[in-house]
């Protein structure tokens, strides 16, 4: 079955944190904690939306949103992605994504623009 | 007086004299020339006029011929008394034109013309060979005078014919040595100078003492002496001889005024090395002073010397043999001194003028006909060919009076040869003054005048005085040598009128002689005039200097000036010079003066031109590389600065990425604390979550906390404010207590622990605390990260020689990567996978920081297997660390 979101996140207490939050509200929500690997994941699941930490082990987060727009797959390409950023310049990495967050985050702001960002 | 001690106190004198002209010479060099520049040096310098010819001859002179020696002196007089404006006048424009020499001042007024320059010349050596024969004579029969009283006659001999030849060579070192230092324009010696003012001032003394005692120790005083004169005067004997004789006087006269401006030593001292005209207003009425001084008891003595001194004594020696025989030996002494400084000081200047002209008008000129004009780069070749050529004129001047004075034997009486010199200059004169004063003079009349001069004054007076042909036939009540005098300067005057009147001065004549005569700055001559095709090149010189538009634009300005269309100027003299002035600002006036003639053709160069091109290139080499030093050490500056600001754009880019770090690092737990704290609040949880929940925000807040710590311990650290608390530690319990403290960590690993226990008891001070915070950071890393199936940590301590301690800690796991060693103790250099640090990546940071402060080190151990890193420890921290350790 299709996923609805697929979280890419190191932290896994934010992981379990986001996860709890957007499995209470009904989304199907995979998870997978390092860099490498996270685009085969991406396309293994070809989810609904992705949440992206920007700073992952191995590979960053707007590397991978830079693998992932250069997709072959049309649909997959223009899979909607949430950047999560711990880090104070969140403009210049979210202006690729469709959607920033910066850590700390109100869960409420997070759970709102999940919803508008699902399709 | 012993021959000997004369010696000795002779080598004492001239010691003395190279020592003020080294004086001087470097305070010149220095810049302290202004007692140097005095008037009375000036005044005193121009005393080499009473060489030894007239210390000693003048009294030989007034014997023989009464009076008539006062000639010598009265002419000079005369022309710094009666002709002052005209000797100003000679002075400036000499200056003006930077005349080097009486040679280059005729070459410079009439064409620059250097043939007529090397003629000059030749009349300067001809004149000076045997003027400083006598002098050297005059040293050598001084001698003599004192060693006829030593006991071995005949060896003292044989050593008094060396006497001349030393005094030749030591005057030659002395003049190669402070006569041809520089090259400068304005060819200004100081040393010499100030040494031959002094040596004036001995002549002056020794003169006047003997006089002193003449008048009041021999005579009985000034009354007494006229009467003896008188007597002297009536006696028969002389009365012939002392006949006062107008037209001898009259050419005496005419000939010694026209020495004191035409021989080269005079004109060296009064004109060359003149710093200005101002000086001839002492000299105005000083030097007329000093040469009655020196002349006021010529005659005593000369009738003092006759009277006492057994007859068939050298008159010429009176001056010697009066003291002497009067048992002055001191008095003889100082005299003797005098006339010693007479003679050489007359040699150095003579030396140096004519060497002056040999190397300028005759060595210079042949060396460039050889070579062609040389560029301007080629000019250091030629400034140290002119020194060269200089110091071997001077060698070969005084060579050749040495030759002249061992040839000659002499026996002719000193005060001819002196005549014979000054007439020969004296035929100089006619074109100098005409130069001076008459615009219509000009090169033809010049050399008609001193060519003529010349060739009468070599048969009727040079060649007969040295016993080669004869007097002038004569009518008789005509004084021969008066009659050669007046024939060879009245046919030289009417050749050089003449010629002048007959002749036709060219351009570049005509502009010089405006120059000369009206004293005025001289203006740029040239051959070319109206419509002429050369402007064009001149114009494409001037591109080079000024680049193209600047060059056009003053060209076009030029033209439109003179009322011409177009952008070619016509190359009128007004034009050239102001164009060789402009580019004389942009390349300095002699390159300027030397591009425009190479360009345009106008006349040859000249020495003088070449000296300034090399003097001017020289100076703007030097100029160029003091630029460059400076240029370099801006290029320094600069890069210094440059690297700076990348520093500090590092430093920058460092700290932002280190407040982005730690940004993330603080924002990571309370992205959890504050999620989940928000979700506790929520009704609907069940116990298990709501107890894990709280879980995780206790052990985040723990890691917030834990982090805070890291970071205000490395702030301390790094701005070295860390307080060490030192106290003597055995390093066996740290490390123990280490191990203990790490076993925390992971107590599921069961760590093989190999440690060389015997070892370990090492004593040192240090901060007991610290070091266990980097053991137990260590340990706990390689308990965090090793990666073996069995772990094993080893753990060494020795001491080396140097003291203190080194303990390596290593385990036996996979390590780290060789690339990443050198990036672990920097912050937040987090390697493997963070969820198993559980830290920030501060650790090892701090762990450098520590044992920096405690004057130690930690490093990585490449090639050990597994991690490995060495601990290395001071006996004691530095005194600049921590506190004391207790006593």
């Amino acid at each position: 079955m299709k996923m609805d979101i697929l979280m890419i996140e190191d932290e896994p207490n934010i992981a379990e944190a986001v996860r709890f939050l957007l499995s209470r509200e009904g989304w199907q929500v995979g998870l997978h904690a390092d860099g490498a690997g996270a685009i085969e994941a991406i396309r293994a699941a070809t989810p609904r939306l992705v949440i992206l930490d920007l700073m992952l082990p191995h590979r960053s987060g707007t590397q991978i949103l830079d693998d992932l727009r250069a997709e072959g797959d049309a649909a997959l390409a223009a899979t909607p992605v949430l950047m999560l950023t711990a880090r104070g310049q969140s403009a210049e990495a979210g202006a690729r994504a469709d959607e920033v967050l910066a850590k700390p985050f109100d869960n409420d702001e997070l759970r709102q623009t999940v919803r508008r960002m699902l399709p | 007086m012993p021959f000997e001690a004369l010696l000795a106190t002779c080598l004492a004198y001239v010691a003395l004299m190279f020592g003020v002209a080294y004086a001087a010479d470097r305070a010149a060099a220095r810049g302290h020339v202004r007692w140097l520049d005095h008037p009375l040096v000036y005044t005193m310098s121009l005393s080499v006029y009473c060489s030894a010819w007239t210390f000693y001859g003048a009294v030989g002179y007034a014997s023989r011929s009464g009076l008539e020696f006062a000639t010598i002196y009265l002419g000079p007089t005369l022309v710094f008394t009666a002709a002052w404006w005209g000797l100003r006048r000679l002075v400036r424009v000499a200056r003006m034109h930077h005349v080097t020499s009486v040679a280059d001042l005729i070459s410079a007024r009439f064409g620059k013309s250097n043939r007529l320059a090397a003629i000059v010349t030749l009349i300067a050596v001809i004149a000076s060979t045997p003027y400083i024969a006598l002098q050297l004579q005059s040293v050598r029969l001084s001698f003599e005078v004192f060693a006829t009283n030593a006991p071995n006659g005949p060896e003292i001999n044989g050593a008094l014919g060396g006497t001349a030849l030393w005094v030749a060579a030591g005057l030659a070192l002395f003049t190669i040595l402070f006569g041809t230092r520089n090259l400068a324009a304005d060819e200004r010696h100081h040393g010499v100078v100030t040494a031959i003012a002094l040596e004036a001032v001995v002549k002056l003394v020794a003169f006047i003492a003997l006089g002193v005692f003449v008048v009041w120790g021999l005579a009985d005083g000034p009354g007494d002496m006229l009467d003896r004169i008188a007597r002297t005067a009536a006696d028969p004997q002389v009365a012939e001889g002392w006949l006062l004789k107008p037209d001898r006087w009259t050419a005496l006269i005419l000939v010694s005024a026209a020495a004191i401006l035409t021989l080269p030593r005079m004109f060296q001292v009064m004109v060359v090395e003149a710093a200005d005209e101002e000086r001839l207003h002492v000299a105005g009425w000083a030097f007329p002073a000093y040469l009655f001084a020196m002349s006021l008891f010529v005659l005593p003595i000369a009738v003092m010397g006759r009277e006492l001194l057994p007859a068939g004594s050298n008159p010429d020696l009176y001056v010697l043999t009066l003291p002497a025989a009067a048992g002055q030996d001191m008095l003889a002494l100082l005299v003797f001194l005098g006339g010693f400084s007479a003679a050489t000081s007359m040699v150095v200047v003579c030396a140096i003028a004519v060497a002056t002209m040999v190397s300028n008008h005759w060595l210079v000129p042949a060396w460039l006909a050889l070579r062609r004009i040389p560029s301007p780069d080629e000019t250091d070749d030629l400034r140290g060919f002119v020194l060269n050529a200089r110091r071997m004129a001077i060698l070969a001047v005084m060579a050749a009076g040495w030759v002249y004075h061992q040839a000659s034997g002499g026996t002719a009486a000193l005060a001819a040869m002196g005549l014979v010199a000054f007439t020969g200059m004296a035929q100089v004169l006619p074109a100098m003054l005409g130069g001076l004063l008459w615009r219509g003079a000009n090169r033809k009349g010049a050399y008609a005048g001193i060519g003529s001069g010349l060739v009468l004054w070599m048969a009727l007076i040079f060649l007969p005085s040295v016993g080669v042909g004869g007097d002038l036939p004569v009518p008789p009540g005509v004084d021969p040598w008066t009659a050669a005098v007046m024939a060879s300067l009245i046919v030289n005057t009417l050749a050089f009128i003449g010629m002048s009147i007959f002749g036709f001065p060219d351009p570049v004549e005509r502009l010089q002689g405006l120059s000369f005569v009206s004293a005025v700055e001289p203006i740029r001559h040239s051959r070319m005039m109206r419509g002429d095709d050369r402007a064009e090149p001149l114009l494409a010189m001037a591109r080079k200097v000024w680049g193209a538009e600047a060059a056009l634009r003053y060209f076009q300005a030029e033209a439109r000036a003179q009322g011409r269309s177009g952008y070619l100027p016509d190359l009128t003299p007004r034009f050239l010079t102001r164009l060789e002035r402009r580019l004389a600002g942009s390349i300095g006036s002699a390159t300027a003066h030397a591009m425009i003639d190479r360009v345009a053709g106008g006349v040859a160069l000249t020495v003088a031109d070449l000296l300034q091109v090399a003097d001017e290139a020289q100076r703007a080499k030097e100029e160029t590389q003091r630029l460059e030093a400076a240029q370099a050490e801006l290029t320094r500056t600069a890069r210094q600065l440059r690297e700076a600001n990348d520093k500090l754009t590092d430093l920058s880019v460092q700290k932002d990425a280190f407040l982005s770090q730690i940004s993330h690092e603080l924002r990571t737990p309370m992205t959890s604390v504050r999620a989940f704290s928000e979700i506790l609040k929520e009704p609907d949880l069940t116990p298990e979550d709501r107890s894990r929940f709280a879980g995780i925000i206790h052990t985040e807040a723990g890691r917030l906390t834990r982090l805070l710590d890291d970071l205000l311990d490395l702030s301390v650290l790094e701005s070295g404010r860390a307080q060490l608390n030192v106290s003597v530690v055995n390093l066996h319990d740290l490390i123990t207590r280490a191990l203990a403290a790490a076993s925390a960590t992971r107590p599921e690993r069961g760590f093989l622990i190999d440690r060389d226990l015997p070892a370990e008891h090492l004593g040192l001070i240090t901060d007991p605390d610290r070091l266990l915070q980097v053991l137990i950071n260590v340990i706990t890393n390689a308990r965090k990260y090793c990666d073996a199936a069995h772990p094993v940590l080893i753990l060494r301590t020795r001491r080396p020689e140097t003291g203190g301690a080194v303990i390596d800690i290593v385990d036996n796991g996979s390590g780290i990567d060789s690339g990443r060693q050198s990036l672990i103790f920097e912050k937040f250099a987090r390697l493997n996978d963070p969820a198993r640090a559980g830290g920030a990546g501060l650790g090892l940071a701090i762990c450098r920081e520590i044992m920096l402060t405690l004057g130690g080190d930690i490093s990585y151990l490449p090639g050990q297997g597994g991690a490995a890193f060495r601990i290395t420890l001071p006996q004691r921290p530095p005194a600049s660390a921590g506190s004391e350790p207790p006593a």
